[in-house]
């Protein structure tokens, strides 16, 4: 097969967002917060309309503020839906994420006319078009695709973050008030851990869609979970998996021509099924029904 | 203003349709959603209803349009595999419950969206409408869907009200449940059957998106209300039909508009209602009463304070001396002082604070339900007299006469408590 570079910058951009997720699901699955991610990753959505609202056509800063304030809004609502108004943590993320996403899509048919953005968008992303939507300078030079270059910032980000908070993310993931005691500011972390998924959530929505960014979150991690319970171990694994699953995700979607997007997420899904049903506990009551959650 | 009324008087038959349709939808999954709600199982009605979007797009592929039947029985069985994984990889794997069900959740999504495009692509005329299984479009709800949404939705009424015992077992006591004979796992089942297809009539009206709101608010929400378990189920459905019947309306007035996300947003509007204004449970409720409650505390410590010297014999309390006496809490101690004054309680003279005949009674009480208290814990609860303190300190504010009138007849009116100080009576 011949050096197709297309499918090389596709699989490129697919790799550095699966991993930015995957890094960063890694941290918040060992928190019990992968719901929240799922959260999160819903309720940006009204920060990502307003901010394309007011940046007008061009997708700049504003749509990553945007989104970033509403996800970390998303964390307080969740919180005070707990703690003050005394709701149990499943009904508060189901309620803050199901208005939030209901505002977004409010929003954007109200806004039809003014944004380019549509439901189709949110929902699947745009991964295949990366190497027509290119950046163009000022001056008219064309220094290669857009998207490409925001995934590698944020990739950059999240790797920073991760390798500079790397004691303080694993402290605080497995003791918190043991990482209080030593003085670590845990709420800070965690609110910065917060701040991280939104960033890597409006990211690559463009490319992956807003929902599709959950999959990438969750479930590379879990099947790393499923055969490694050492930190340095995970993160490898959750990387090679990234990568996989994007080259898997790319060809297969050429395949079966469907969105690519979508398939990465389904070939997550086989991976961490497959590796469920090796790696299970006690394959012996296989005999399970639906009867028992 | 004509809008409305011809929306509300029914003049046309499909939105007749439509509203019965609503109707019959939200009672239905306000019903199963509160009882999950109370199971704590909220997030698995957000994943079943990510999950069945696969089945919906193979029932579309299979029947090659839109027939109801294929897309709910596709849907029904997407749900089911998800639930059904969902519970093997929670008791065969050692993943926590959250990211086994953001997984599933996700994935059944992922393959679906891969399933959609294809028809996409396939470029079958009919596909038009599918989108709206993701966000909703209940005006499109046909005679032919009523039969099969409402008539689902009547079967999972129908369930939940004949074994309301059972299921009321399942969500508060299964262990007990089981103890006395009831087949709990076959209960369990249903209870997840009923919760599928609970999502699958939503999906043409809600989405399969925003579907899990209508599962997980409507209970959330009439919580605050009430503690009893009909009115809560009634409570709910009403919640979720009026936010039902807002969303429809809102979408028959502005076509372009999906259902889902409005019905998601009054029902978000109704539980902010109550978590707002709710007697007793809503916050600004609880606010003021626990601001109350600290005033009194406040100004009942004080009454006995003044009272404690008055006993002792020792030289009146100063303003500045019953500062010293608390601190940190100077500030709520000069707004006790101002309105135990102003209630004829304490006289000021100069800075020396004394209490009226009316404070003395009213602080004899105080002193009493302590002391009273405190002797009670040693004779019936056998605790040691120096540890029934920090306890009588917070009962005294609590006992209502009735209970003294209780605590008096069964300790046969004591003279003195544990510490052998006069238990004080008018």
């Amino acid at each position: 097969m011949s050096f197709d570079q297309n499918a090389f910058l596709i699989i490129l951009t697919g790799s550095l967002i699966a991993i930015s997720c995957g890094l960063l699901g890694v941290f918040m699955m060992l928190r019990k917060m992968s719901m929240t991610g799922d959260a999160i990753s819903h309720a940006v959505l009204p920060g990502i309309v307003i901010g394309f609202f007011v940046a007008g056509s061009q997708r700049g800063i504003e749509v990553i503020i945007g989104a970033g304030l509403l996800g970390i809004l998303a964390t307080l609502i969740i919180d005070w839906l707990r703690q003050k108004a005394r709701v149990q943590l499943d009904a508060s993320i189901g309620i803050t994420f199901t208005l939030l996403f209901a505002i977004g899509i409010i929003l954007i048919n109200m806004l039809a006319n003014n944004v380019d953005l549509d439901q189709e968008c949110v929902l699947y992303g745009e991964i295949a078009y990366i190497p027509i939507d290119l950046w163009i300078t000022g001056s008219g030079a064309v220094l290669g695709p857009r998207i490409t270059y925001l995934a590698l910032l944020n990739f950059t980000l999240v790797a920073g973050f991760i390798y500079f908070f790397f004691k303080e993310l694993t402290l605080t993931s497995f003791d918190e008030s043991f990482g209080s005691v030593i003085g670590i500011p845990s709420k800070g972390i965690n609110l910065a851990l917060m701040s991280m998924v939104s960033y890597t959530t409006v990211s690559s929505f463009e490319a992956v869609g807003a929902i599709l960014v959950v999959a990438l979150l969750v479930v590379p991690p879990a099947t790393a979970f499923l055969w490694t319970k050492n930190m340095m171990p995970l993160i490898k694994l959750t990387t090679v998996l990234g990568i996989a699953i994007s080259i898997l995700g790319y060809y297969l979607a050429y395949l079966f021509d469907s969105s690519i997007a979508g398939m990465m997420v389904s070939v997550a899904g086989v991976l961490f099924l497959l590796s469920a049903l090796i790696k299970g506990r006690s394959r012996k009551s296989a005999g399970t029904s639906i009867a028992n959650i | 203003m004509d809008n409305f009324i011809y929306f509300f008087t029914f003049q046309d038959l499909s939105i007749l349709y439509v509203v019965i349709g609503i109707v019959l939808l939200g009672i239905g999954s306000a019903y199963v959603g509160t009882y999950s709600f109370l199971d704590k199982k909220a997030l698995l009605g957000d994943a079943i209803s990510h999950a069945v979007l696969p089945g919906i797009c193979l029932g579309f592929i299979l029947a090659g349009e839109k027939n109801p039947i294929y897309i709910v029985t596709g849907a029904f069985i997407s749900g089911g595999i998800a639930t059904f994984l969902t519970s093997w990889l929670k008791r065969n794997t050692k993943l926590s419950e959250d990211a086994i069900i953001a997984s599933i959740l996700s994935v059944f999504f992922g393959f679906g969206i891969v399933l959609l495009t294809m028809i996409q692509k396939g470029g079958n005329p009919e596909m038009a409408g599918l989108n709206h299984f993701i966000f909703g479009n209940a005006i499109a709800i046909v005679e032919k869907d009523l039969w099969v949404y409402g008539g689902l939705a009547l079967v999972i009424i129908l369930t939940l009200t004949i074994y309301q015992k059972e299921f009321n077992l399942l969500v508060f006591n299964p262990d007990y449940g089981k103890a006395i004979g009831y087949p709990m796992d076959r209960i369990r089942f249903g209870f997840n059957i009923l919760m599928i297809l609970s999502v699958v009539i939503g999906i043409q009206a809600i989405g399969v998106v925003l579907m899990a709101a209508l599962l997980i608010t409507p209970g959330a929400a009439a919580r605050f209300w009430t503690n009893n378990l009909s009115k809560l189920l009634i409570l709910s459905a009403l919640f979720a039909v009026i936010s039902g019947i807002a969303g429809t309306y809102i979408s028959f007035i502005m076509p372009q508009m999906p259902t889902g996300p409005w019905v998601v947003v009054s029902l978000s509007l109704i539980a902010l209602i109550s978590i707002l204004f709710a007697p007793k449970k809503g916050t600004i409720s609880r606010f003021f009463s626990r601001n109350k409650y600290l005033k009194k505390t406040h100004k009942e410590h004080l009454l006995k304070a003044l009272y404690k010297n008055q006993e002792l014999h020792e030289p009146p309390l100063t303003i500045e001396k019953i500062y010293e006496l608390y601190p940190y809490q100077i500030k709520e101690i000069k707004d006790s002082i101002d309105e135990l004054f102003k209630n004829g309680l304490i006289l000021k003279n100069q800075s020396i604070i004394s209490l009226t005949d009316f404070g003395i009674s009213e602080a004899k009480r105080v002193v009493r339900l302590h002391r009273l208290w405190e002797t009670y814990l040693t004779e019936y609860m056998n605790i040691a007299p120096d540890h029934v303190h920090d306890s009588a300190e917070k009962l005294e504010h609590i006992i209502t006469p009735e209970l003294e009138a209780q605590l008096e007849r069964r300790l046969n009116y004591p003279q003195l408590d544990p510490h052998q100080e006069n238990i004080p009576r008018d």
